[in-house]
Protein backbone atom coordinates (compact mmCIF):
# COMPACT_ATOMS: atom_id res chain seq x y z
CA UNK A 1 0.00 0.00 0.00
CA UNK A 2 1.46 3.68 -0.85
CA UNK A 3 -1.36 6.23 -0.29
CA UNK A 4 -0.01 9.21 1.26
CA UNK A 5 -3.87 10.43 2.20
CA UNK A 6 -6.76 7.61 3.38
CA UNK A 7 -10.08 9.19 4.88
CA UNK A 8 -12.20 6.41 6.37
CA UNK A 9 -16.07 6.92 6.82
CA UNK A 10 -15.63 10.56 7.72
CA UNK A 11 -18.25 12.96 8.52
CA UNK A 12 -18.67 16.59 9.47
CA UNK A 13 -21.88 18.17 10.20
CA UNK A 14 -22.84 21.58 10.57
CA UNK A 15 -26.12 22.13 12.58
CA UNK A 16 -28.59 18.99 11.04
CA UNK A 17 -26.85 19.03 7.57
CA UNK A 18 -23.85 16.83 6.63
CA UNK A 19 -21.74 18.94 4.63
CA UNK A 20 -19.48 15.16 4.28
CA UNK A 21 -21.09 12.70 4.71
CA UNK A 22 -19.37 9.33 5.30
CA UNK A 23 -16.57 9.04 2.86
CA UNK A 24 -14.15 7.20 1.96
CA UNK A 25 -10.80 8.22 0.22
CA UNK A 26 -7.02 6.92 -0.84
CA UNK A 27 -4.91 9.24 -2.69
CA UNK A 28 -1.61 7.13 -4.26
CA UNK A 29 1.70 8.67 -3.61
CA UNK A 30 2.97 10.86 -6.64
CA UNK A 31 -0.89 10.83 -7.96
CA UNK A 32 -2.48 14.23 -9.09
CA UNK A 33 -5.99 14.31 -7.39
CA UNK A 34 -9.16 16.25 -8.64
CA UNK A 35 -11.77 16.80 -5.88
CA UNK A 36 -14.54 17.74 -8.39
CA UNK A 37 -18.65 18.73 -7.68
CA UNK A 38 -20.62 22.04 -7.80
CA UNK A 39 -20.92 24.59 -5.02
CA UNK A 40 -22.13 23.12 -2.12
CA UNK A 41 -21.21 19.85 -2.89
CA UNK A 42 -18.66 19.23 0.39
CA UNK A 43 -15.52 19.93 -1.58
CA UNK A 44 -13.88 22.89 0.45
CA UNK A 45 -15.23 21.21 3.76
CA UNK A 46 -13.45 18.14 2.83
CA UNK A 47 -10.16 20.24 1.85
CA UNK A 48 -10.65 22.25 5.30
CA UNK A 49 -10.48 18.86 6.87
CA UNK A 50 -8.13 17.35 5.09
CA UNK A 51 -5.57 20.62 5.67
CA UNK A 52 -6.09 20.25 9.71
CA UNK A 53 -8.36 23.84 9.71
CA UNK A 54 -11.32 21.46 10.45
CA UNK A 55 -11.79 18.52 12.54
CA UNK A 56 -14.02 15.41 11.44
CA UNK A 57 -17.33 14.65 13.85
CA UNK A 58 -16.61 10.57 12.79
CA UNK A 59 -14.14 9.12 10.93
CA UNK A 60 -10.04 8.66 10.27
CA UNK A 61 -8.19 10.86 8.55
CA UNK A 62 -4.85 9.52 7.72
CA UNK A 63 -1.67 11.42 5.82
CA UNK A 64 1.80 9.73 5.36
CA UNK A 65 0.86 7.65 8.31
CA UNK A 66 -0.15 10.18 10.97
CA UNK A 67 -3.04 10.68 12.60
CA UNK A 68 -5.10 13.99 11.70
CA UNK A 69 -6.38 13.41 15.47
CA UNK A 70 -3.44 12.73 17.11
CA UNK A 71 -0.57 14.28 15.00
CA UNK A 72 -1.48 17.50 14.06
CA UNK A 73 1.84 19.09 13.48
CA UNK A 74 4.00 16.17 12.34
CA UNK A 75 0.86 16.67 9.09
CA UNK A 76 1.20 20.03 8.82
CA UNK A 77 4.77 19.54 8.31
CA UNK A 78 4.50 17.36 5.46
CA UNK A 79 1.40 19.11 3.87
CA UNK A 80 1.47 22.49 1.92
CA UNK A 81 -1.56 24.20 1.51
CA UNK A 82 -3.05 26.72 -1.35
CA UNK A 83 -5.96 28.48 -0.22
CA UNK A 84 -8.87 29.06 -2.55
CA UNK A 85 -8.53 32.87 -1.20
CA UNK A 86 -5.37 34.94 -2.04
CA UNK A 87 -3.69 34.78 1.69
CA UNK A 88 -0.60 36.35 1.64
CA UNK A 89 1.14 39.40 3.70
CA UNK A 90 -0.04 42.28 1.98
CA UNK A 91 2.75 44.52 3.62
CA UNK A 92 5.44 42.25 2.82
CA UNK A 93 7.66 41.56 -0.23
CA UNK A 94 7.43 38.02 -2.55
CA UNK A 95 10.99 37.27 -0.84
CA UNK A 96 9.72 38.35 2.94
CA UNK A 97 6.19 36.09 2.45
CA UNK A 98 8.32 33.05 1.65
CA UNK A 99 10.71 33.78 4.35
CA UNK A 100 8.36 34.06 7.11
CA UNK A 101 7.15 30.83 6.14
CA UNK A 102 10.41 28.91 6.31
CA UNK A 103 11.14 30.44 9.35
CA UNK A 104 7.32 29.20 11.01
CA UNK A 105 8.78 25.45 9.63
CA UNK A 106 11.93 25.99 11.68
CA UNK A 107 14.26 25.96 8.05
CA UNK A 108 18.07 27.11 8.98
CA UNK A 109 18.81 30.62 7.42
CA UNK A 110 20.84 28.91 4.92
CA UNK A 111 18.52 26.50 3.81
CA UNK A 112 15.89 29.66 3.48
CA UNK A 113 17.99 31.49 1.28
CA UNK A 114 18.53 28.94 -1.22
CA UNK A 115 15.19 27.41 -1.14
CA UNK A 116 14.07 31.26 -1.74
CA UNK A 117 16.09 31.68 -4.93
CA UNK A 118 15.02 28.30 -6.31
CA UNK A 119 11.40 29.06 -6.09
CA UNK A 120 11.29 32.47 -6.75
CA UNK A 121 13.26 31.48 -9.92
CA UNK A 122 10.83 28.29 -10.54
CA UNK A 123 7.65 30.77 -10.59
CA UNK A 124 9.45 33.05 -12.71
CA UNK A 125 9.52 36.04 -10.22
CA UNK A 126 12.44 36.32 -9.41
CA UNK A 127 12.13 39.88 -11.11
CA UNK A 128 9.81 41.12 -8.30
CA UNK A 129 11.24 39.78 -5.25
CA UNK A 130 10.88 43.06 -3.78
CA UNK A 131 7.50 43.74 -4.71
CA UNK A 132 5.04 44.14 -2.34
CA UNK A 133 2.69 41.16 -2.30
CA UNK A 134 -0.32 43.47 -2.15
CA UNK A 135 0.95 45.63 -5.00
CA UNK A 136 0.82 42.07 -7.71
CA UNK A 137 -1.31 40.61 -10.31
CA UNK A 138 -3.90 38.05 -9.44
CA UNK A 139 -1.22 35.52 -11.55
CA UNK A 140 1.47 36.17 -9.87
CA UNK A 141 -0.26 36.06 -6.15
CA UNK A 142 -1.32 32.60 -7.16
CA UNK A 143 2.52 31.85 -8.42
CA UNK A 144 3.51 33.43 -5.32
CA UNK A 145 1.15 31.65 -3.08
CA UNK A 146 2.14 27.78 -4.53
CA UNK A 147 5.67 28.57 -4.35
CA UNK A 148 5.24 29.66 -0.49
CA UNK A 149 3.41 26.00 -0.10
CA UNK A 150 6.39 24.17 -1.33
CA UNK A 151 8.98 26.47 0.53
CA UNK A 152 9.72 23.65 2.93
CA UNK A 153 9.30 20.69 0.46
CA UNK A 154 6.22 19.16 1.55
CA UNK A 155 5.42 15.35 -0.19
CA UNK A 156 1.43 16.63 -0.46
CA UNK A 157 0.80 19.82 -2.01
CA UNK A 158 -3.38 21.00 -1.28
CA UNK A 159 -5.15 23.19 -3.73
CA UNK A 160 -8.37 24.74 -3.14
CA UNK A 161 -9.92 26.15 -6.42
CA UNK A 162 -6.15 27.19 -7.84
CA UNK A 163 -7.09 28.92 -10.56
CA UNK A 164 -10.62 30.90 -9.68
CA UNK A 165 -10.28 34.14 -11.05
CA UNK A 166 -7.53 34.12 -13.13
CA UNK A 167 -7.46 35.01 -16.94
CA UNK A 168 -6.83 32.23 -19.23
CA UNK A 169 -3.38 33.15 -20.06
CA UNK A 170 -2.36 33.02 -16.07
CA UNK A 171 -4.65 29.75 -15.69
CA UNK A 172 -2.18 28.03 -18.25
CA UNK A 173 0.75 29.28 -16.58
CA UNK A 174 -0.64 27.76 -13.20
CA UNK A 175 -1.02 24.35 -15.09
CA UNK A 176 2.51 24.26 -16.34
CA UNK A 177 3.77 24.74 -12.52
CA UNK A 178 1.76 21.96 -11.43
CA UNK A 179 2.57 19.73 -13.96
CA UNK A 180 5.86 20.39 -13.48
CA UNK A 181 5.75 19.92 -10.22
CA UNK A 182 3.99 16.17 -10.41
CA UNK A 183 6.25 15.20 -12.55
CA UNK A 184 8.81 15.64 -10.11
CA UNK A 185 7.01 13.64 -7.93
CA UNK A 186 5.19 15.82 -5.65
CA UNK A 187 1.34 14.34 -4.73
CA UNK A 188 -1.20 17.02 -5.72
CA UNK A 189 -4.66 17.08 -4.41
CA UNK A 190 -6.82 19.95 -5.93
CA UNK A 191 -10.59 20.98 -6.21
CA UNK A 192 -12.40 22.90 -8.52
CA UNK A 193 -15.04 23.00 -10.39
CA UNK A 194 -13.17 23.95 -13.95
CA UNK A 195 -13.65 20.37 -15.55
CA UNK A 196 -11.08 20.98 -18.38
CA UNK A 197 -8.83 21.57 -15.28
CA UNK A 198 -9.42 18.42 -14.08
CA UNK A 199 -9.49 16.78 -17.37
CA UNK A 200 -5.62 18.35 -18.32
CA UNK A 201 -4.38 18.37 -15.05
CA UNK A 202 -5.77 14.91 -12.88
CA UNK A 203 -4.85 11.33 -13.75
CA UNK A 204 -7.95 10.53 -11.25
CA UNK A 205 -10.69 12.25 -9.99
CA UNK A 206 -13.93 12.31 -7.50
CA UNK A 207 -16.84 13.36 -7.85
CA UNK A 208 -18.77 14.98 -5.06
CA UNK A 209 -22.66 15.88 -4.51
CA UNK A 210 -24.19 16.50 -1.61
CA UNK A 211 -21.49 15.11 0.82
CA UNK A 212 -20.88 12.19 -0.87
CA UNK A 213 -18.15 10.61 -3.52
CA UNK A 214 -20.38 9.41 -6.62
CA UNK A 215 -17.97 8.29 -9.45
CA UNK A 216 -13.83 7.79 -8.58
CA UNK A 217 -11.10 6.84 -11.20
CA UNK A 218 -9.82 7.75 -13.97
CA UNK A 219 -10.99 10.48 -15.66
CA UNK A 220 -10.75 8.96 -19.43
CA UNK A 221 -12.00 5.42 -17.90
CA UNK A 222 -14.95 7.28 -16.18
CA UNK A 223 -15.68 8.84 -19.22
CA UNK A 224 -16.11 5.47 -20.67
CA UNK A 225 -18.46 4.93 -18.72
CA UNK A 226 -21.00 7.44 -19.68
CA UNK A 227 -20.25 7.10 -23.08
CA UNK A 228 -17.39 8.23 -25.06
CA UNK A 229 -19.33 10.64 -27.26
CA UNK A 230 -22.25 12.59 -26.91
CA UNK A 231 -25.12 14.11 -28.59
CA UNK A 232 -26.54 17.50 -27.88
CA UNK A 233 -29.99 18.08 -29.23
CA UNK A 234 -31.75 21.39 -28.34
CA UNK A 235 -35.48 21.07 -28.72
CA UNK A 236 -38.38 22.83 -27.39
CA UNK A 237 -36.12 25.03 -25.43
CA UNK A 238 -33.95 22.76 -23.62
CA UNK A 239 -30.59 20.76 -24.44
CA UNK A 240 -31.09 16.96 -24.61
CA UNK A 241 -28.19 14.32 -23.83
CA UNK A 242 -27.52 11.06 -25.43
CA UNK A 243 -24.44 8.80 -24.41
CA UNK A 244 -22.83 6.64 -27.03
CA UNK A 245 -19.67 4.11 -27.33
CA UNK A 246 -18.39 5.70 -30.26
CA UNK A 247 -18.83 8.73 -33.11
CA UNK A 248 -20.09 6.55 -35.25
CA UNK A 249 -23.13 5.64 -33.43
CA UNK A 250 -23.60 9.29 -32.39
CA UNK A 251 -23.54 10.49 -35.98
CA UNK A 252 -26.05 7.64 -36.96
CA UNK A 253 -28.33 8.68 -34.32
CA UNK A 254 -27.94 12.95 -35.53
CA UNK A 255 -28.97 11.70 -38.94
CA UNK A 256 -32.23 10.32 -37.91
CA UNK A 257 -32.94 12.90 -35.70
CA UNK A 258 -31.94 15.98 -37.64
CA UNK A 259 -32.21 19.84 -36.73
CA UNK A 260 -30.43 21.54 -34.32
CA UNK A 261 -27.35 19.30 -32.86
CA UNK A 262 -23.82 18.80 -31.85
CA UNK A 263 -21.81 15.86 -31.64
CA UNK A 264 -19.03 15.77 -29.51
CA UNK A 265 -16.42 13.54 -26.99
CA UNK A 266 -17.62 13.74 -23.54
CA UNK A 267 -16.55 15.02 -20.76
CA UNK A 268 -16.62 14.74 -16.65
CA UNK A 269 -19.51 17.06 -16.12
CA UNK A 270 -21.47 15.07 -18.99
CA UNK A 271 -20.25 11.79 -16.41
CA UNK A 272 -21.76 14.24 -13.15
CA UNK A 273 -24.85 15.32 -14.99
CA UNK A 274 -25.72 11.37 -16.31
CA UNK A 275 -25.01 10.51 -12.46
CA UNK A 276 -26.72 13.28 -10.42
CA UNK A 277 -29.23 14.90 -13.11
CA UNK A 278 -27.42 18.45 -11.89
CA UNK A 279 -23.96 19.99 -13.78
CA UNK A 280 -20.85 20.84 -11.92
CA UNK A 281 -21.33 24.65 -12.21
CA UNK A 282 -23.92 24.25 -9.41
CA UNK B 1 12.27 29.73 19.20
CA UNK B 2 9.00 29.46 17.85
CA UNK B 3 8.24 32.96 18.61
CA UNK B 4 11.06 34.76 16.59
CA UNK B 5 9.19 34.52 13.23
CA UNK B 6 6.28 36.29 14.97
CA UNK B 7 8.36 39.15 15.71
CA UNK B 8 10.14 38.94 13.04
CA UNK B 9 6.93 39.34 10.96
CA UNK B 10 5.76 42.68 13.18
CA UNK B 11 9.18 43.97 12.73
CA UNK B 12 9.14 43.92 9.05
CA UNK B 13 5.74 45.94 9.20
CA UNK B 14 7.31 48.34 11.77
CA UNK B 15 10.31 48.95 9.47
CA UNK B 16 8.17 49.59 6.59
CA UNK B 17 5.50 51.42 8.44
CA UNK B 18 8.03 53.44 10.60
CA UNK B 19 7.04 57.03 10.02
CA UNK B 20 3.12 56.18 9.85
CA UNK B 21 3.07 54.05 12.84
CA UNK B 22 5.28 56.71 14.80
CA UNK B 23 3.14 59.57 13.90
CA UNK B 24 -0.39 57.76 14.42
CA UNK B 25 0.93 56.96 18.07
CA UNK B 26 1.89 60.75 18.95
CA UNK B 27 -0.76 62.98 17.44
CA UNK B 28 -3.04 62.28 19.83
CA UNK B 29 -1.00 62.02 23.46
CA UNK B 30 0.79 65.59 21.84
CA UNK B 31 -2.23 67.30 21.48
CA UNK B 32 -3.16 66.16 25.01
CA UNK B 33 -0.34 67.38 26.56
CA UNK B 34 -1.08 70.87 24.52
CA UNK B 35 -4.88 70.84 25.39
CA UNK B 36 -4.95 69.98 28.71
CA UNK B 37 -1.49 70.65 29.96
CA UNK B 38 -0.44 73.47 28.30
CA UNK B 39 -3.61 75.37 27.45
CA UNK B 40 -5.78 74.47 30.35
CA UNK B 41 -3.96 73.25 33.01
CA UNK B 42 -1.05 76.29 33.62
CA UNK B 43 -0.74 77.14 36.58
CA UNK B 44 -2.92 74.72 38.07
CA UNK B 45 -2.29 72.72 40.84
CA UNK B 46 -3.73 68.83 41.46
CA UNK B 47 -2.46 66.89 44.50
CA UNK B 48 -0.13 69.35 45.84
CA UNK B 49 2.32 69.29 41.85
CA UNK B 50 1.66 71.34 38.66
CA UNK B 51 -0.99 70.11 36.42
CA UNK B 52 1.48 68.98 33.77
CA UNK B 53 3.61 66.77 35.84
CA UNK B 54 -0.20 65.03 36.96
CA UNK B 55 -0.51 64.57 33.65
CA UNK B 56 2.47 63.05 31.99
CA UNK B 57 1.67 59.53 33.63
CA UNK B 58 -1.57 59.47 32.39
CA UNK B 59 -0.74 60.26 28.76
CA UNK B 60 2.11 57.65 28.81
CA UNK B 61 -0.60 55.28 30.63
CA UNK B 62 -2.78 56.01 27.41
CA UNK B 63 -0.34 55.68 24.98
CA UNK B 64 0.67 52.53 25.87
CA UNK B 65 -2.75 51.53 25.98
CA UNK B 66 -4.02 52.71 22.59
CA UNK B 67 -0.76 52.29 20.86
CA UNK B 68 -0.38 47.80 21.62
CA UNK B 69 -3.69 47.83 21.46
CA UNK B 70 -4.37 49.00 17.94
CA UNK B 71 -1.00 47.39 17.21
CA UNK B 72 -2.09 43.82 17.84
CA UNK B 73 -6.21 44.31 17.26
CA UNK B 74 -6.19 46.32 14.02
CA UNK B 75 -3.68 44.62 11.66
CA UNK B 76 -4.83 40.82 13.17
CA UNK B 77 -8.28 41.62 12.48
CA UNK B 78 -7.29 42.50 9.04
CA UNK B 79 -4.79 39.64 8.53
CA UNK B 80 -7.47 37.05 10.09
CA UNK B 81 -10.27 38.59 7.95
CA UNK B 82 -8.98 40.76 5.12
CA UNK B 83 -6.33 39.41 3.54
CA UNK B 84 -6.05 36.02 5.17
CA UNK B 85 -2.64 35.68 5.77
CA UNK B 86 -3.22 34.54 9.58
CA UNK B 87 -4.02 31.66 8.05
CA UNK B 88 -0.39 31.33 7.45
CA UNK B 89 0.10 30.45 11.13
CA UNK B 90 -2.36 28.29 11.90
CA UNK B 91 -1.48 25.67 8.80
CA UNK B 92 2.18 26.09 10.52
CA UNK B 93 3.92 23.60 12.39
CA UNK B 94 3.79 26.30 15.66
CA UNK B 95 2.22 25.86 18.71
CA UNK B 96 -0.86 28.08 19.28
CA UNK B 97 0.94 29.35 22.75
CA UNK B 98 3.54 30.39 20.59
CA UNK B 99 2.03 32.24 17.72
CA UNK B 100 -0.81 33.98 21.13
CA UNK B 101 2.36 34.65 23.07
CA UNK B 102 4.29 36.04 19.65
CA UNK B 103 1.55 38.69 18.82
CA UNK B 104 0.96 39.98 22.48
CA UNK B 105 4.66 40.56 22.99
CA UNK B 106 4.88 42.25 19.70
CA UNK B 107 1.87 44.50 20.47
CA UNK B 108 3.48 45.10 24.11
CA UNK B 109 6.92 45.97 22.16
CA UNK B 110 4.86 48.82 20.31
CA UNK B 111 3.11 50.08 23.17
CA UNK B 112 6.35 50.27 24.88
CA UNK B 113 7.74 52.07 21.84
CA UNK B 114 5.07 54.70 21.67
CA UNK B 115 5.26 55.49 25.49
CA UNK B 116 9.21 55.27 25.31
CA UNK B 117 9.21 58.25 22.39
CA UNK B 118 5.73 60.28 24.54
CA UNK B 119 8.27 59.69 27.75
CA UNK B 120 11.01 61.56 25.81
CA UNK B 121 8.50 64.23 24.10
CA UNK B 122 7.47 65.36 27.38
CA UNK B 123 10.40 66.35 28.19
CA UNK B 124 10.14 69.16 25.97
CA UNK B 125 7.09 70.31 27.81
CA UNK B 126 9.39 70.56 31.07
CA UNK B 127 7.97 67.69 32.51
CA UNK B 128 10.48 65.86 34.52
CA UNK B 129 9.30 62.41 35.29
CA UNK B 130 11.22 59.97 37.52
CA UNK B 131 11.59 56.89 36.06
CA UNK B 132 12.92 53.67 37.17
CA UNK B 133 13.01 50.21 36.27
CA UNK B 134 9.33 49.57 38.56
CA UNK B 135 7.95 52.58 36.12
CA UNK B 136 8.96 50.98 33.47
CA UNK B 137 7.57 47.48 34.62
CA UNK B 138 3.94 48.79 34.96
CA UNK B 139 4.43 50.61 31.43
CA UNK B 140 5.26 46.99 30.27
CA UNK B 141 2.52 45.32 32.29
CA UNK B 142 -0.30 47.73 31.07
CA UNK B 143 1.13 47.48 26.98
CA UNK B 144 0.86 43.63 28.12
CA UNK B 145 -2.47 44.14 29.62
CA UNK B 146 -3.98 45.94 26.36
CA UNK B 147 -2.14 43.71 23.78
CA UNK B 148 -3.90 40.60 25.52
CA UNK B 149 -6.99 42.25 24.69
CA UNK B 150 -6.43 43.17 21.35
CA UNK B 151 -5.56 39.84 20.26
CA UNK B 152 -8.48 38.69 22.17
CA UNK B 153 -10.78 40.81 20.25
CA UNK B 154 -9.45 40.88 16.50
CA UNK B 155 -10.19 36.61 16.87
CA UNK B 156 -13.80 37.25 18.59
CA UNK B 157 -14.81 40.26 16.83
CA UNK B 158 -16.30 38.97 13.46
CA UNK B 159 -15.92 42.45 11.15
CA UNK B 160 -13.48 45.81 10.78
CA UNK B 161 -16.75 47.67 11.92
CA UNK B 162 -17.07 45.93 14.77
CA UNK B 163 -13.48 46.03 15.46
CA UNK B 164 -13.85 49.88 15.89
CA UNK B 165 -16.96 49.36 17.74
CA UNK B 166 -14.89 46.93 20.05
CA UNK B 167 -12.14 50.14 20.89
CA UNK B 168 -14.88 52.87 20.94
CA UNK B 169 -17.08 50.84 24.05
CA UNK B 170 -13.97 49.61 25.64
CA UNK B 171 -11.04 51.98 25.27
CA UNK B 172 -12.59 55.56 24.90
CA UNK B 173 -14.12 55.89 28.49
CA UNK B 174 -10.25 54.37 30.27
CA UNK B 175 -8.83 57.04 28.21
CA UNK B 176 -11.02 59.26 30.24
CA UNK B 177 -12.33 58.13 33.24
CA UNK B 178 -9.13 56.18 34.76
CA UNK B 179 -7.02 58.44 36.44
CA UNK B 180 -5.18 59.91 33.42
CA UNK B 181 -6.55 63.72 33.14
CA UNK B 182 -7.87 63.90 36.74
CA UNK B 183 -8.13 61.47 39.86
CA UNK B 184 -11.07 59.19 40.14
CA UNK B 185 -11.05 60.27 43.80
CA UNK B 186 -13.40 63.14 42.57
CA UNK B 187 -15.79 60.85 40.94
CA UNK B 188 -18.85 59.99 42.69
CA UNK B 189 -20.53 56.24 43.89
CA UNK B 190 -20.57 53.66 42.52
CA UNK B 191 -18.77 54.98 39.34
CA UNK B 192 -15.73 55.49 41.21
CA UNK B 193 -15.30 51.81 42.46
CA UNK B 194 -15.82 50.45 38.93
CA UNK B 195 -13.16 52.90 37.99
CA UNK B 196 -10.97 51.34 40.48
CA UNK B 197 -11.52 48.04 38.99
CA UNK B 198 -10.20 48.74 35.48
CA UNK B 199 -6.34 48.13 34.79
CA UNK B 200 -5.77 51.69 33.18
CA UNK B 201 -6.53 53.20 36.25
CA UNK B 202 -3.66 50.75 38.47
CA UNK B 203 -1.65 51.69 35.79
CA UNK B 204 -2.12 55.50 35.69
CA UNK B 205 -1.71 55.68 39.42
CA UNK B 206 0.90 52.95 39.75
CA UNK B 207 3.34 55.05 37.24
CA UNK B 208 2.22 58.83 39.03
CA UNK B 209 3.29 57.33 42.36
CA UNK B 210 6.77 56.50 40.90
CA UNK B 211 6.86 59.61 39.02
CA UNK B 212 6.36 61.83 42.04
CA UNK B 213 8.72 60.00 44.08
CA UNK B 214 5.84 58.16 46.24
CA UNK B 215 7.25 54.78 45.64
CA UNK B 216 5.43 51.64 44.41
CA UNK B 217 2.59 50.50 45.43
CA UNK B 218 1.92 46.67 44.68
CA UNK B 219 -1.79 46.72 44.01
CA UNK B 220 -0.98 48.66 40.83
CA UNK B 221 1.16 45.65 39.60
CA UNK B 222 -1.11 42.44 41.02
CA UNK B 223 -3.90 44.40 39.18
CA UNK B 224 -2.74 44.66 35.56
CA UNK B 225 -1.03 40.79 36.17
CA UNK B 226 -4.47 39.54 36.85
CA UNK B 227 -5.85 41.38 33.83
CA UNK B 228 -3.09 40.21 31.67
CA UNK B 229 -3.18 36.60 32.63
CA UNK B 230 -6.65 36.40 32.43
CA UNK B 231 -6.35 37.95 28.55
CA UNK B 232 -3.87 35.90 27.68
CA UNK B 233 -5.49 32.53 28.68
CA UNK B 234 -8.74 33.87 26.73
CA UNK B 235 -6.84 34.59 23.53
CA UNK B 236 -5.34 31.23 23.96
CA UNK B 237 -8.78 29.49 24.05
CA UNK B 238 -9.90 31.75 21.30
CA UNK B 239 -6.89 30.64 19.27
CA UNK B 240 -7.40 26.97 19.78
CA UNK B 241 -10.49 27.51 18.19
CA UNK B 242 -9.13 29.69 15.06
CA UNK B 243 -6.97 26.67 14.65
CA UNK B 244 -9.48 23.91 14.99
Amino acid sequence: MNNVIELRNVVKKFGDTAAVDGIDLSVAKGDFFGLLGPNGAGKTTMFRMMTTLLKPDEGRINMNGFDMNRNRREIKKTMGMVSQHISLQSDMTAEENLELHGMLHKMDRKRRKQRIEELLEFSGLSEHRKKLAGHMSGGMKRRLMIVRALMHEPSVLFMDEPTVGLDPSGRRSIWDILKNLNRQGLTVLLTTHYIEEAEVLCNTVALMDHGKIIAQGNPEKLKQHVGAYVLETFKEGKTRYGFFPSEEEALSRAREIGGELVVRRSNLEDLFLKLTNHGVGG
Amino acid sequence: MELLPVLWNEWVFFKRRFWQITSAALIGPVLYMIAFGWGMGRGVQVEGQPYMAFLIPGIIALTTMNSSYNAVAVQLNIHRLYDRSFQEYIIAPVRVISITAGKILAGALRGMYAGTVILLISLLFGSMVRVNVWFILIMFLNSLVFSALGFYAALVVQSHTDMNRFGTFILTPMVFLCGTFFSPDSIPGAIRYIIYILPLTHTSQGLRGISTGGGVNWIHIVVPAIYFLGLFLLGLRQCCRVEA
